[in-house]
């Protein structure tokens, strides 16, 4: 298997290759000419459907890095020491069997990643439930998209992002961004709001005044923790000022008399002392949204991201609803995937409680569907396991899994309250990490596997609109790097399984999953590679016969290109004709605002809210290792308003501790007199004491599992020396 | 066991208290609840009558709970009735019809009722409301009222306090010709200054409500409208009286129950029966002031609290008036009255009647004590925010007073802004860290055009948002050329 991949990978080393950017889940085309491993010329594939950010044309700063591992490591004495293949992979295996054996299969888990493409995905939550036999597998995408996923389960029976075209944003007049600041997070995505931002009809709602927010009509900056009320405001002001679509209401929705029943007890002065937003300005957003000829309500991490993720995120659906916006061409409800391949990473199975094609793992018929293709049967496959926080809290623990597998992430720094994440790390009597650099958990591993990069590496990815992209290997990887599929395939063989059920050639593993998501929800059996090489812009559903759930009002239209294609066209937009419920109804939530866990007292008097800056990505492992960006932005901050600063006897620069119930990060001040006076904000890119998440509160959405990572109760003060080295 | 808890009253606050209840005891296995309420539709939301009388809302839409709430969640209800008399020995209380219940705690909830003053001609000879005259607390009130004024008619209205100016507004906006009788020096004289209360009535009036201060009422004539002490007709068809509400404590006083201006209770809402407690409109709390919604709700979730056994103490509420009216935005909060001489406070307030703005802040001990925003709606709500959390005010008073206490940052989108005004470190293609001086020095390496800069930069190449901007300094620095090359020397 691995001999036919090398020589395909040395074909694709000749002349550019168009690709996508690796980072977030916008997935800008780039094109790669390779002139030696260490200058590989990055440009934008399309300019004019946006560029490229300095992450992404600083990509492939990180191809030859010299922070680049090329050998697998093993744990000697307590330190890393450089091991062969045969070696590290065997240890795993012999560890893994003899956990397995002495405490049952489930004492063995997995962690993915949201930045895996959906091939790998697919096959390490299969690796996980068939190789492994353990119920205990989910990844970090918990920690990103799994509130707005549920949401949109529960209002339309479906979820994908964007149930729409990115593109379509470029005709709205009015677009509401709650939560977001893609000016940071997503640069290249502000192109499509350009008509909205013309028109004067930018909203956006974020605690702090964000480069995005700065662009906005019209910046909401309600107190942290409180944008349900704040939605429920503007829904009950647009009800009061007649704007309620009532024809859409009635044929299109159901519920909305009980959500009202709660709204009705949130009129605007109410809600204003709650969330500091004047009324006037909730019945200008309500107004803006309702007089515009085309309008969105758009959410991300920043209301996503809390104990009420899920129920907040709904109640911003629910002003959509209230509104007549989604399940219409030109209008809609969306919410802006953080991840690579956030999307595709929650369709195919390396979350707890799912399994490939966006099915659920304790539907019988799934079950039977999904044990069918992988050849086993249906009462092998384990059930739900813990999600991402429960699953690192279990860990070294009496009752949990005692060794742990992680793919594409990052725990030690991206996981809240990581101290006690750290702690159960290193409690595990195996950790095997596989990454492309030694990461902050990567260094507390018995085993570090090194494997290939995106420009190393063929691939699909589902962006944010819910379309697959295809990434494709642009030169060779180093010597002595391999695949994860490859590092999945061995250890599979390894301990037992036959070697043609997991195969290392992702183009097969592709075709697997098509047969594995069939039927689903998220159906992607009509795409093929031939059909991505071709240029087919396919957003799932995509069913393999065209016959089979093709949208009356959607047919193939100017989202195509124009040559010859058998296949089910795809679907742009969900939701035009019904939504995904039996009864083809959207679902008001009746949801009510009740507030952070953890609120400010008169011990810890302040909000910590935590968010991302432009230059980088996630935990920053990949770009403080990219010295263009680690030069821009070398290390974390807090930012403060200049009076809380002062009062808290801190200057510009100074090194602050930011003190809360379960940790404390030291990072210099930084004095920004647009925060809100009761706020501080801490980037969650960097590690050691600066980690954002020593703090971050662990409590859970009942529902999705999400963590509160946008807001708890800390004080400010300056540093000791101790804690300033 | 359970406790039987009655609520006497199923308005705003004896609703509020057993769904309170049922949030924290949702099988009722701790705690059974009967109600009594004297209206016979299910309760409402009486902060938004004014909506319904304005049209903008329909009664069925500003009601608190379907239909079926109270069924659904083992709630007994009493319809239509009301308490007439309490035993305290026998526990029980006796209704309207004669029903006898009986309690282990009872929970007086019964609200206030629309005061009439005695003016002549108000009310007829069987103590009602004479015909053409209304009051505004109920839902029933607001039927008779948008009755009496289909297709637009005169409407005097009685007392310019808040629940006054709010039925004069909506009122004027469904079409009818206003005026507000008022018998005090200016508007909402408890919530406002002179000043304000000026400038308020200055708004309204551009709004098309007559108002009339210093006027009152000496006699209700039926067909022509309202005479004043002063000898003055007011025209009216019909007569909106909200001159105030009194607390509803007959049959607490008549049990025995202690009675100042509301039935007093501690921070537990307990009377002075240990098994009574109080809440809403007809209790008094030391810590808060009657006839707003919040402490209500805050009283009945403190006290469902404590009947389900975690005991959360009431401590007062801290009010801020909001005036709901479309057109006037207005905030009033704690002490409003202190004058530039008060030793104590630093006062500071400006006035801008042209364009219907008053704005005051009363500053102690670093706190806001008290503010006035009068149209200036971001002031209302960043004041209101320091007030509620007691947060230490900016050394900037005036900042917060204009409502600027957050001031936006430096550093925005430079789109649109002078090239030459722009600071070299400033970054202008943010997506790429692009400042102004990057872009200088690429020009002066021979980067002339918007194609050559963005290759050398990376400008533009992101969300393409900066290329007006880009654009503008490539002209300027071809025009400070061409001023250099003509020898022509060139301001900074």
């Amino acid at each position: 298997m691995r001999a036919a991949t090398s020589t395909r990978l040395a074909d694709a080393d000749v002349g550019a290759v168009d690709t996508h950017c690796p980072y977030c889940a916008l997935q800008c085309g780039m094109t790669l000419s390779p002139a030696g491993r260490a200058s590989v010329r990055v440009r934008p594939r399309d300019p004019s459907a946006g560029g490229l950010c300095q992450k992404g044309w600083t990509s492939a700063a990180l191809l030859g890095s010299p922070a680049r591992l090329t050998t697998p490591l093993v744990r000697d004495g307590g330190t890393l020491r450089p091991a062969s293949w045969d070696e590290a992979l065997g240890l795993v295996a012999r560890r893994i069997k003899e956990i397995s054996a002495e405490r049952g299969p489930d004492a063995v888990a997995v962690f993915g990643g949201g930045g895996l493409t959906n091939e790998k995905a697919y096959l390490l939550g299969k690796f996980a439930r068939v190789a492994l036999g353990t119920s205990q597998v989910d990844y970090n995408g918990r920690f990103c998209m799994s509130s707005a996923a549920a949401a949109a389960h529960r209002a339309f029976g479906l979820d994908r992002g964007l149930p729409f075209p990115l593109a379509d944003l470029e005709g709205a007049d009015a677009v509401l961004l709650a939560g977001a600041n893609p000016a940071e997070t997503m640069p290249p995505f502000l192109s499509h709001l350009r008509r909205a931002m013309d028109a004067g009809g930018l909203i956006v709602v974020d605690p702090r005044r964000t480069p995005t927010a700065e662009r906005a009509a019209l910046h909401l900056a309600p107190a942290p923790g409180t944008d349900l009320a704040l939605a429920l405001g503007i829904l009950h002001a647009a009800v009061a000022g007649g704007r309620l679509d009532h024809a859409y209401v009635a044929e299109r929705t159901t519920g909305f008399e009980e959500t009202w029943r709660v709204a009705a007890a949130w009129w605007p002065e109410r809600v204003e002392r709650v969330t500091g937003v004047a009324a006037a300005d909730q019945r200008r957003a309500a107004a803006m949204l309702s007089e515009a000829a085309s309008a969105y309500v758009l959410t991300a991490r920043g209301v996503e991201q809390h104990a009420t993720g899920v129920d907040t995120a709904g109640a911003w659906i629910n002003l959509a609803l209230a509104l007549g916006l989604p399940g219409r061409r030109g209008s809609g409800w969306g919410c802006l995937t953080g991840q690579g391949n956030g999307q595709g990473g929650r369709e195919h199975g390396q979350k707890a409680d799912q399994l490939p094609g966006y099915r659920k793992i304790d539907d019988p018929a799934a079950r039977a569907h999904v044990a069918r293709v992988w050849g086993i049967e249906p009462s092998a496959l384990p059930g739900p396991g813990r999600s991402a926080f429960e699953l690192l809290d279990a860990l070294g623990t009496g009752g949990g899994p005692s060794a742990l597998l992680v793919f594409g992430s990052n725990p030690a720094v991206s996981a809240p309250h990581s101290a006690r994440v750290a702690d159960r790390l290193a409690a595990l009597d195996l950790l095997v990490v596989s990454d492309i650099v030694l990461s902050e958990t990567a260094r507390m591993a018995d085993v570090v596997l090194p494997i290939t990069q995106w420009a190393e590496e063929d691939g699909t990815l589902t962006n944010l609109e819910g379309r697959v992209l295809l990434r494709r290997r642009a030169l060779a990887p180093p010597p002595g790097v391999r695949t994860d599929l490859e590092v999945l395939h061995d250890l599979a063989v390894l301990l037992g399984q036959p070697p043609e059920r997991f195969p290392a050639d992702p183009e097969t593993v592709f075709t697997e999953l098509r047969a594995a998501s069939e039927g689903g929800p998220a159906d992607y059996s009509g795409v093929t590679w031939d059909r991505l090489r071709a240029g087919e812009r396919l957003h799932w559903p995509v069913p393999r016969r065209p016959e089979h759930g093709q949208p009356e009002r959607d047919k193939p239209g100017h989202d195509k290109p124009e040559h010859d294609k058998p296949g089910h066209p795809g679907t742009p937009r969900l939701f035009l004709d019904r939504f995904a419920h039996p009864d083809g109804r959207a679902r008001f939530a009746a949801v009510d605002h009740k507030g952070p866990a953890e609120p400010p007292d008169e011990e810890f008097p302040l909000y910590a809210i935590t968010g991302r800056v432009l230059q980088h990505y996630q935990s920053g492992a990949q770009t403080r290792r990219v010295e263009e960006l680690r030069a821009a932005v070398p290390e974390a901050y807090v930012e403060v308003h200049p009076d809380t600063a002062r009062r808290a006897g801190l200057s510009d620069g100074a090194a602050a501790a930011v003190v809360g119930r379960r940790g404390r990060v030291v990072v210099p001040v930084r004095c920004v007199p647009s925060m809100r006076p009761d706020v501080v904000f801490l980037p969650f890119h960097f590690p050691g004491a600066q980690r954002a998440n020593l703090v971050t509160n662990p409590a859970l959405d009942p529902v999705s599992r999400m963590p509160e990572f946008k807001v708890c109760a800390v004080r400010l003060t300056p540093a000791g020396e101790r804690e300033a080295q | 066991m359970t406790t039987r808890v009655v609520i006497a009253g199923y308005g705003m606050a004896g609703a509020r208290l057993a769904e309170e209840i049922r949030r924290r005891d949702p099988a009722g296995e701790r705690v059974a609840i009967v109600a009594i309420g004297d209206e016979p539709h299910p309760p409402y939301n009486r902060v938004l009558l004014s909506n319904v009388l304005a049209g903008a809302m329909s009664p069925a839409s500003v009601r608190l709970q379907d239909e079926g709430w109270a069924a659904a969640h083992g709630v007994e209800v009493h319809r239509g009735r009301e308490v007439v008399s309490i035993d305290r020995e026998g526990r029980g209380v006796t209704l309207d019809d004669g029903t006898r219940i009986g309690y282990d705690v009872l929970v007086l909830a019964t609200g206030a009722r629309a005061w009439v003053p005695p003016v002549e001609g108000l009310t007829g000879d069987d103590g009602g409301l004479a015909p053409g005259v209304a009051t505004f607390r109920t839902l029933d009130d607001c039927a008779a009222i948008t009755a009496g004024t289909r297709g637009g008619v005169r409407v005097a209205v009685l007392g310019g306090g808040l629940l006054g100016l709010e039925a004069a507004r909506g009122l004027a906006e469904r079409g009818n010709a206003v005026t507000v009788v008022h018998p005090r020096r200016h508007l909402m004289e408890r919530q406002l200054d002179d000043g304000a209360g000026e400038v308020l009535a200055q708004v309204l009036r551009g709004l098309g409500v007559r108002v009339l201060v210093n006027s009152r009422a000496a006699r209700y004539l039926p067909g022509d409208g309202l005479k004043l002490d002063d000898g003055r007709l007011v025209e009216a068809d019909l007569v909106v009286v909200a001159a105030g509400v009194r607390p509803q404590t007959a049959q607490a006083s008549a049990a025995g129950l202690a009675v100042d201006g509301g039935v007093l209770v501690d921070d537990d809402l307990r009377t002075n029966d240990p098994l009574i407690h109080a809440i809403g409109d007809c209790a008094r709390h030391p810590g808060t002031v009657p006839g707003l919604v919040q402490p209500a709700w805050e009283q009945a979730a403190a006290l469902a609290a404590l009947l389900t056994g975690t005991r959360s103490p009431y401590r007062g509420t801290k009010v801020v008036t909001r005036l709901k009216a479309s057109g006037v935005d207005l905030a009033s909060l704690g002490d409003v009255h202190a004058g530039p001489d008060d030793p104590r406070a630093e006062v500071l307030w400006l006035s801008e009647p042209a364009r219907g703005r008053y704005a005051k802040l009363v500053v102690r001990d670093e706190r806001v004590a008290g503010a006035i925003a009068l149209g200036v709606p971001d002031a209302a709500a960043t004041i209101t925010q320091f007030y509620d959390r007691g947060l230490p005010v900016p050394p900037d008073r005036l900042a917060l007073l204009l409502g600027r206490a957050m001031p936006y940052g430096e550093g925005g989108a430079p789109g649109g802004t002078d090239a030459a005004a722009l600071p070299g470190t400033s970054v202008v293609c943010r997506c790429n860290a692009v400042s102004k001086n990057t872009l200088v020095a690429a020009w002066r390496s021979g980067a002339r055009d918007l194609t050559a800069l963005a290759s050398a930069t990376r400008a533009t190449t992101g969300c393409g948002t900066c290329t007006d901007t880009v654009c503008g300094i490539a002209r300027w620095l071809a025009r400070a050329d061409k001023e250099d090359a003509a020898g022509v020397a060139h301001a900074q």
